[in-house]
């Protein structure tokens, strides 16, 4: 195979080629090239992973899928490109991927120095704690002289010391350098307590010989908002991002799901009726269609259904909706809405 | 006085007597190799009871406790209630991923194309392989100079459009080739025949070029796959076997560079294979990757996959350059002596009388630096593809397939896949190496 490096280097460099003739804006380019290039995780269970026939599912997933139907009005125009944590941010910053949807957490350093906007939260993550049920521990506050085991040298080793430190808790650090490790030492009870971002215990809780046995409690000790990221000055793309996730977000507010929509665009529901298109024209503030929104909810759903279908309590991670409720039931959850 | 003297010659051999039972068959091997003294008994019982422990629980866990059907992590998982003291390796859940390992997430459809590729890839190297099949030429050519095109063109689905520029630059090598030609015979004085070399380079590049752009530009009907959806054992394959088959001419290349007695090409020749000696794979990977698109205006993306390759290819060249090299200096200098005296000059002489002794000597070394690039591919997760191992360590992510066992048993299969291809090119050197040995055999 010496000589297929040869026709690479020529198809590459015939890809440069044609690549490098378009550079209008980003919504140009993916209605010019037809699909939308999205930034996924390497697998992360109910946010990005692919199943066994090699489809990409998850709740990041799923806003991608949002994005393609509301510009081409089809779910399945999106690629998804696997990324690992440390060549994210590069390849939304060198155009290799047009959104960033691979559970990135909202920070200032992120959203101001990297020249990217992050369009919106569409998980309220944070670190957790999880421990055996048999422990009769209920809140985190209990956990003095508990032996932790964490992940070595990340954020979430330090959550910990400040939170421990700051509530006058002894205890104790076991830390491994891959999730596995963690969860086979939490499982064979090296330690009390394993602590992850909430999202990631529950998938993690699988791997457990008895998941039953354990829980995760309520507190969350640090703040991960995630959200689809793209680049810093594409205004017009932005608002694509940014008003897709708020119409999965409004769909669910409004009551308006994937399955109902062909009838409640006959409502008298006049939020609905602009948000469907029927009255206004607001899809072409975005750049889009009319029935963007519609689109939207009817290829991939409204919040409820992403959430319910990738992470909710009828799937094997079986998280609550807890603080990613509506506004109205109690969370954070809130969009601007269509008006 | 008559002495009598009783004589006994025998007129027929003594009948053959069977070895005493102690020295032959199973009983006989094992008081030589395993109880001959105390010290070795006591070993060889260490050594069993080692071996049971290690092999035991491996049998137990691999075979005895193993679920080999199921539809999902339900199957897999302990019996309700029990601590998890029986169980086994989860081989339902790789059979459930096995086209996904093997294909990646190349679309089903499509995946007919792949296992083309495998089998023209296995067809060719095989005869290649065996000293006693004819056509080893036909089958070089095809294997090295049809094959990858055949297979890049399947693989990607061809039809890649090429600018003009492209066409330009291989009409300008033809033209270069013809404006020599013309400068040799008319101010040089040459004839047809002293500028026929010339001609038949320039000129035959740019055919050949031109025939393989023609090729790769085809529309054939495929559609296209674009190489991020790639993975599995394809993507290990892909990867380890261009940088196996590229990296040695340049290796030798470079070698010979190195001990050039030309001040520039061996200057160029250790500026090269320092430097990529000097750097880690995984920073070569991390540069190509993430570094990279930063150098390159905004819009301008090149193929991951080629970079990896490139990248995978000029790295084993510079270990390979030094490997060859050692075998170069074993070569005394009366054989380059030799054939100098002979009246060979230098690439001759390299062909026909040092390459060959030399390449033969650091068979072993050359072997290592495959093996050690086959494993190498595993890096490549780091920069977001999915070899083997990493569609592997992916498909952990599923939640459908997530049970105690699914880490252990994905990590089982992709240690048996890497055996088997490391243990296969290790046999196959030993084999190269006896059928070669001259002189040098133990």
């Amino acid at each position: 195979m010496s000589k297929k490096i040869l026709p690479l280097v020529l198809g590459a460099a015939m890809g440069v080629a044609a690549t490098t003739a378009a550079s209008a804006t980003t919504l140009e380019d993916v209605k010019a090239k037809g699909f939308i290039q999205c930034g996924v995780s390497q697998g992360l269970p109910g946010f990005s992973n692919p199943d066994a026939q090699g489809n990409w599912t998850g709740l990041d997933v799923d806003l991608c899928r949002a994005m393609a139907a509301a510009v081409f009005g089809d779910a399945s125009a999106v690629k998804f490109t696997p990324l690992s944590a440390k060549e994210r941010f590069t390849a939304l910053q060198s155009g290799e991927v047009d959104v960033l949807s691979r559970n990135t957490t909202w920070t200032m350093s992120r959203d101001t120095k990297l020249g990217l906007n992050f369009a919106g939260v569409n998980y309220y993550d944070g670190q957790g704690f999880m421990v055996r049920k048999d422990l009769g521990v209920t809140s985190a506050l209990e956990l003095s002289g508990a032996s932790v085991c964490t992940n070595t040298g990340t954020t979430t080793e330090l959550n910990v010391a400040d939170y421990f430190r700051a509530n006058n808790m002894p205890y104790e650090i076991v830390a491994f350098e891959k999730a596995d490790e963690v969860v086979a030492a939490y499982d064979a009870g090296r330690c009390d307590v394993y602590t992850t971002d909430a999202s990631g215990l529950y998938a993690q809780r699988l791997k457990l010989t008895n998941p039953g046995d354990h829980m995760v409690l309520s507190e969350i000790i640090s703040k991960e908002p995630l959200g689809p990221v793209v680049r810093q000055g594409d205004d017009e793309w932005f608002n694509v991002a940014k008003w897709t996730l708020n119409a999965m977000i409004n769909a669910e507010e409004l009551g308006v799901s994937s399955a109902n929509v062909d009838d409640m665009k006959s409502s008298d529901n006049p939020s609905i009726k602009r948000m469907l298109g029927v009255e206004g024209a607001y899809g072409e503030g975005i750049g889009l269609s009319n029935d963007w929104a519609y689109n939207v909810i009817k290829n991939v759903g409204n919040y409820e259904e992403s959430f319910n279908a990738n992470v909710g309590p009828d799937t094997p991670l079986g998280i609550s909706r807890g603080v990613n409720a509506l506004w109205s039931d109690g969370g954070f959850l809130y969009a601007p809405p269509v008006r | 006085m008559a002495k009598t003297e009783t004589f006994q010659i025998r007129t027929e051999e003594a009948p053959l007597l069977p070895a005493p039972v102690s020295t032959t068959g199973l009983i006989g091997w094992m008081r030589q190799n395993l109880f001959s003294s105390i010290s070795n008994t006591v070993l060889t019982v260490i050594g069993v009871i080692i071996a049971y422990w290690i092999i035991a629980p491996f049998v137990q866990f691999a075979f005895i406790d193993a679920i080999w059907t199921g539809e999902d992590r339900k199957a897999c998982l302990p019996p309700e209630g029990s601590e998890g003291e029986h169980m086994g390796a989860c081989w339902a859940y790789v059979k459930a991923y096995f086209p996904q390992f093997i294909y990646g997430r190349y679309p089903t459809d499509e995946i007919w194309r792949v296992n083309i590729v495998y089998v023209l890839f296995a067809l060719l190297l095989v005869p290649l392989a065996m000293p006693s099949m004819p056509l080893k030429k036909l089958n070089s050519i095809l294997f090295l100079g049809v094959f990858p095109i055949v297979a890049f063109v399947l693989l990607t689905g061809g039809n890649i459009s090429i600018s003009s520029y492209t066409w330009i630059f291989v009409a300008l090598i033809a033209a270069v080739g013809v404006a020599i030609a013309a400068i040799l015979s008319v101010a040089g004085g040459r004839d047809f025949n002293g500028v026929k070399p010339v001609l038949i380079g320039f000129v035959g590049t740019a055919v050949v070029l031109a025939i393989i752009l023609g090729f790769v530009s085809a529309n054939l009907g495929l559609s296209t796959v674009d190489t991020p959806v790639w993975g599995g054992l394809l993507v290990t394959l892909v990867i380890a076997v261009t940088g196996i088959v590229a990296s040695l001419p340049l290796g030798i290349a470079l070698a010979l560079g190195r001990r050039s007695t030309m001040p520039i090409v061996r200057l160029v020749s250790v500026i090269f294979i320092e430097f990529w000696r000097g750097v880690p794979l995984i920073t070569v990977l991390f540069m190509s990757s993430v570094m990279l698109p930063l150098f390159l205006p905004e819009g301008v993306t090149f193929d991951k996959l080629l970079r990896v390759l490139i990248g995978v290819t000029l790295f084993s060249a510079a270990y390979m350059a030094e490997v060859v090299r050692g075998g170069l200096q074993a070569i005394p200098k009366g054989q380059y002596e030799g054939a100098m005296a002979l009246g060979l000059r230098f690439w001759p002489m390299m062909y026909l009388i040092i390459l060959p002794q030399a390449l033969k000597l650091v068979i072993p070394g050359i072997v290592n630096t495959f093996i050690g690039l086959f494993k190498d591919t595993t890096l490549v997760l780091i920069v977001g593809m999915f070899d083997l191992l990493g569609q592997i360590q992916s498909s952990f992510t599923d939640p459908t397939w997530s049970t105690p066992t699914q880490g252990h048993t994905g990590y089982l299969f992709a240690a048996m896949v890497f055996f088997v291809f490391c243990f296969g090119m290790s046999r196959y050197s030993i084999y190269m190496e006896r059928r070669l040995h001259t002189g040098h055999k133990r």
